[in-house]
């Protein structure tokens, strides 16, 4: 209620500032001519509104700056709400149907279908800016033919090596092991796990077996139909067991990721299976790494996750102009890529700004290497329930809680397909 | 309070009563009625200007009865109950009525939007850019009569049209140095402040490309460059119904809220509907919802009770023992028995959390030097360390309230007890314990109900794990009922905000069935003495 009574306070502002704005201001006459000639010079007609952004700490600063450009050029005031990256989701699904949510926010592109099917995403359409993306980039956002998203940036997991330690460039999940005990670290490799498991890490070394979490199309779109069981799935399953408590060891439940990134960074460990997100860690440690593609467990290519992140359109938004133009022709640009990885790590998704970064850093060049072979994070609203069983199920196989893996993983496949419904 | 001011009242009446002595402090409650009122009709207003029927009425009522209990010369009792009955309703009430009507609704993940913000999507999505289209220079046009069009350069020509009429080429227009239209007889090009003023309108205008319907329309998104699109489907709002444009399939509206073709494809999104007592049903019927509301309420209960009972006779023992004047330094010592109570609990639950780990943790790995405890993986060892944690929490609080009902309890029936030749258990347990339940037993009532919800402490301290190997919901051996609630309706990857609230009301009378025999118990105990 008493959010509402602040809307409606600020609506109320809003409107006697608007009324007094077109009361001063109709002198529609002189503007005529000016208007005609381009969007350089309208901007002396100063517009009014607001245009709400949630972005998360890495992206609120780099967009200060073209937020700043769009100001001065449009008149429009532009607000950046920094929130939590995990809250953002939760709560635009909740305010946009009110009609008070941000009029855009950044996110991930797995988070397309469940936002779509909620009806509170606007399409945005590239247009003939498509091309200028990585083509990755472009399909992530597309849902039942539309695009929902302006890409910004793409991840992916890879192989991260201590140079200090090692040397080798494993191919295979043995090699890495062998070369990780070779270098004489506490663990041959750091794959953070955790309590609850994490899917997303283990997914190359899943796809590995063989064993995709969806089966795909013709066109590599997902279907919603599962595909991590049968025979490849089980021959992954007692792969987790040979190397989890009651095997090797070399995979472990207590390494979270805290534990993992600090560890690597103390050298105690020749190899880390993780993003981008986490070398200025190493770096600053004094660490030289290198990245690598990640090594096969299971005999094929091993294909991590790419996700895309973008900026969305609240389809309830009244600013669906000036949030559209602030999309296409402010931020798809490769200055604004370029600083908004700079300080998320995060490959821009134009492909000028990307090849740019990549000819002068051979880590981000490293990362892109390994996402070629990787796969697309699916969009499908199905995917939401899949994560907590699928991770949960893999931390009980790898510490032994489930003694026998086939059995553990064939009631996981159970159990999202009656979630999935 | 308020009995004395109805003693107040009855001789008074017709006197002199406190509204109408014009001293210093009748000036005190005009200002603060202003300021109230003030308040309450700014609400008013802007209810009104947002369209909130509902906070509108509420407020209006509010208002007249704000003003009408406290100008009037009676109404007494009333005065100082207002601003209670005011809170109840609004936090208290409000809340459970909207939850139970939630708890009738499908509202979730597909269905949280009104279904004419469900039409309006449906419209838009299906609004494809025509295979092949590029884009067009556009300009945000204007005619004499002031209605809105578009101005594109199709093939290096100036073509303008409105909702209502086709795109046609206009003789003696201008293109721009960019490409755009720049000057078009018979039309008025809006600048951006213009074109904003009216944005809601530009991006929903959409100029039939030709006068062939299949062609599609111009529309844009920016304002400064079109493309032709052509909608997929097409909605008649006499029939409520959709179209879809190239197969002819018809989508009307089902009980669940949803566009639907008789071959059961449906079109998202949908929006909230009420669906009876479906939720409560499925909480019943659905096996894997009922074994585990049986089992985690289970764990909830024996969680809650043994929170209670050890936080209550720690914190008792404590008290007793700090209560006795042999003791040296007991101001002190009560004060440093009160700092985990002064921690934020949330905080302190993560600091446990982190001690607790295997084998990182603080506990583990320095003060049993290395040793290999499953503190929060192994299923009974996770629910002792949460309620491990949970007394540290909670003691100071049955300390605090032991401490000041012990010392209510009068000497001399303490002296009585001795010269009848009570030993001191058996006065604890004849003299002490009753007397103190008569004051601290709806304490712990509140306690149990609030730790029956405890959501923080669990979700902090192991998020429910260990996991349940196998489990159809993905819940694990420490998850309560609330937990519960969270995990099966609000992040698992469909969101049932309904299923979610005919949960809540069931703990709801869960909570509420203990907490009455509770009560019921205390009364029987004061007529005891």
């Amino acid at each position: 209620m008493r959010r509402s009574i602040m809307i409606a306070a600020a609506a109320g502002l809003t409107l006697a500032l608007a009324a007094c704005q077109s009361g001063g201001g109709t002198t529609d006459d002189e503007t005529t001519d000016g208007g005609a000639t381009g969007g350089e010079e309208t901007s002396s007609a100063a517009a009014t509104g607001t245009l709400t952004i949630w972005a998360d700490e890495l992206r609120a600063e780099p967009l200060t700056d073209v937020a700043a450009q769009f100001e001065s050029e449009t008149g429009v005031t532009v607000e950046i709400v920094q929130k939590n990256f995990d809250d953002i989701r939760p709560e635009f699904l909740a305010q946009a149907p009110t009609g008070e949510g941000p009029d855009i926010i950044v996110g991930a592109h797995d988070w397309t279908g469940e936002l779509v099917t909620a009806g509170v995403v606007a399409p945005v359409d590239l247009g003939a800016k498509a091309e200028e993306f990585v083509e990755v980039a472009v399909n992530a956002f597309s849902y039942e033919g539309s695009n929902y998203g302006v890409p910004y940036g793409i991840e992916n997991i890879a192989l991260v090596r201590n140079d200090g330690m090692t040397d080798v460039a494993p191919t295979t999940w043995d090699e890495m092991i062998a070369a990780g005990e070779a270098a004489g670290g506490q663990y041959p490799v750091l794959l953070q796990q955790g309590d609850a498991g994490d899917a997303y890490h283990m997914y190359p070394f899943q796809t590995s077996f063989g064993a995709p979490v969806f089966a795909t199309d013709d066109t590599g779109s997902y279907l919603p139909e599962l595909a991590l069981g049968g025979e490849a799935g089980t021959a992954f399953a007692d792969w987790l067991a040979a190397n989890g408590a009651a095997g090797t060891g070399a995979l472990q439940t207590a390494i979270t990721a805290d534990i993992a990134k600090e560890a690597f960074a103390n050298g105690e460990s020749a190899f880390m299976v993780t993003g981008p997100w986490n070398i200025s860690a190493f770096t600053d440690a004094g660490l030289e790494v290198s990245v690598l593609p990640i090594p096969s467990a299971g005999g094929e290519t091993a294909a991590p996750f790419v996700g895309v992140q973008g900026f969305f359109v609240n389809a309830t938004s009244e600013n669906q102009l000036l949030a559209n133009t602030f999309l296409l022709d402010y931020v798809a640009t490769d200055e604004v890529q370029t600083a908004l990885y700079t300080s998320g790590g995060r490959i821009p998704a134009l492909t000028t700004a990307s090849d740019a970064v990549a000819a002068d850093d051979p880590i981000v060049a490293g990362f892109a290497a390994a996402g070629e072979v990787g796969v697309p994070m699916p969009t499908l609203p199905q995917m939401g329930s899949v994560w907590d069983f699928w991770g949960t199920t893999q931390a009980d196989i790898i510490s032994g809680d489930a003694s026998d893996p086939a059995a553990a993983w064939q009631t996981m496949v159970e159990n999202i397909e009656a979630a999935i419904g | 309070m308020s009995t004395v001011a109805t003693k107040d009242e009855t001789p008074v009446r017709g006197s002199t009563s406190h509204a109408r002595e014009l001293n210093g402090w009748w000036f005190v409650k005009l200002a603060v009625m202003a300021v109230i009122n003030a308040g309450l009709l700014y609400a008013v207003y802007s209810s009104f200007m947002v369209r909130q029927w509902w906070i509108l009425a509420v407020t209006v009522v509010l208002l007249v009865v704000v003003n009408w209990v406290y100008f009037s010369k009676r109404k007494v009792p009333a005065k100082y109950l207002l601003p209670g009955v005011i809170f109840l309703l609004v936090y208290q009430v409000f809340t459970m009525g909207y939850t139970a009507y939630i708890a009738f609704t499908n509202y979730g993940s597909e269905n949280t939007v009104s279904r004419d913000q469900a039409i309006e999507q449906i419209l838009r999505t299906g609004d494809i850019r025509v295979e092949g289209a590029l884009d067009m220079p556009l300009k945000v046009v204007r005619d004499e009569a002031d209605q809105l069009g578009f101005a594109v350069v199709v093939d290096g020509e100036v073509q303008v049209g409105t909702a209502e009429q086709p795109l046609e080429p206009v003789d003696g227009a201008t293109i721009g140095e960019g490409g755009a239209p720049e000057e078009i007889p018979g039309w008025r090009v809006l600048n951006l402040a213009e074109v904003l003023e009216v944005q809601g309108e530009v991006t929903e205008l959409r100029v039939p490309f030709s006068d062939d319907p299949a062609d599609g329309w111009v529309r844009t998104q920016t304002g400064a460059v079109g493309f032709q699109s052509s909608p997929r489907y097409s909605y008649d709002a006499a029939a409520d119904a959709f179209t879809d444009i190239t197969t002819g399939t018809v989508y009307i509206p089902n009980d669940r809220g949803f566009f639907e073709a008789e071959d059961g494809t449906r079109l998202t999104p949908g929006w909230p509907v009420t669906i009876g007592f479906e939720n409560f049903q499925r909480m019943l019927t659905d096996s894997r919802i009922s074994s585990a509301l049986l089992q985690a309420g289970a764990w909830t209960f024996a969680f809650a009770f043994l929170s209670v009972a050890t936080t209550f006779f720690l914190g008792l023992f404590l008290a007793m023992t700090f209560n006795h004047p042999a003791v040296r330094g007991r101001t002190l010592i009560r004060s440093l028995l009160i700092l985990p109570y002064a921690f934020p609990g949330f905080l302190a639950a993560l600091v446990w959390r982190g001690m607790l780990n295997n084998p990182y943790g603080f506990i583990n790995s320095t003060i049993l030097g290395g040793a290999d405890i499953p503190w929060l993986t192994e299923e009974w060892l996770a629910r002792f360390s949460i309620i491990a944690v949970n007394l540290w929490l909670g003691f100071p609080y049955m300390f605090l309230i032991a401490t000041g009902a012990l010392q209510a309890v009068p000497g001399d029936v303490y002296e009585a007890a001795k010269i009848d030749g009570a030993k001191p258990f058996r006065q604890f347990r004849s003299i002490t314990l009753p007397l103190l339940m008569i004051s601290v037993a709806p304490l712990l009532i509140a306690s149990f109900s609030f730790n029956f919800n405890n959501f923080n402490l669990i979700y902090f301290v192991t998020e429910g794990g260990p996991n349940i190997p196998g489990h159809p919901l993905a819940l694990g051996e420490t998850d309560i009922l609330i937990s519960v609630v969270y995990k099966v309706a609000v992040v698992a990857g469909t969101k049932q905000y309904g299923l979610a609230a005919a949960m809540s009301i069931l703990i709801f009378v869960i909570v509420g069935l203990v907490s009455w025999l509770g009560f019921r118990q205390t009364r029987k105990l004061e007529e005891v003495l």
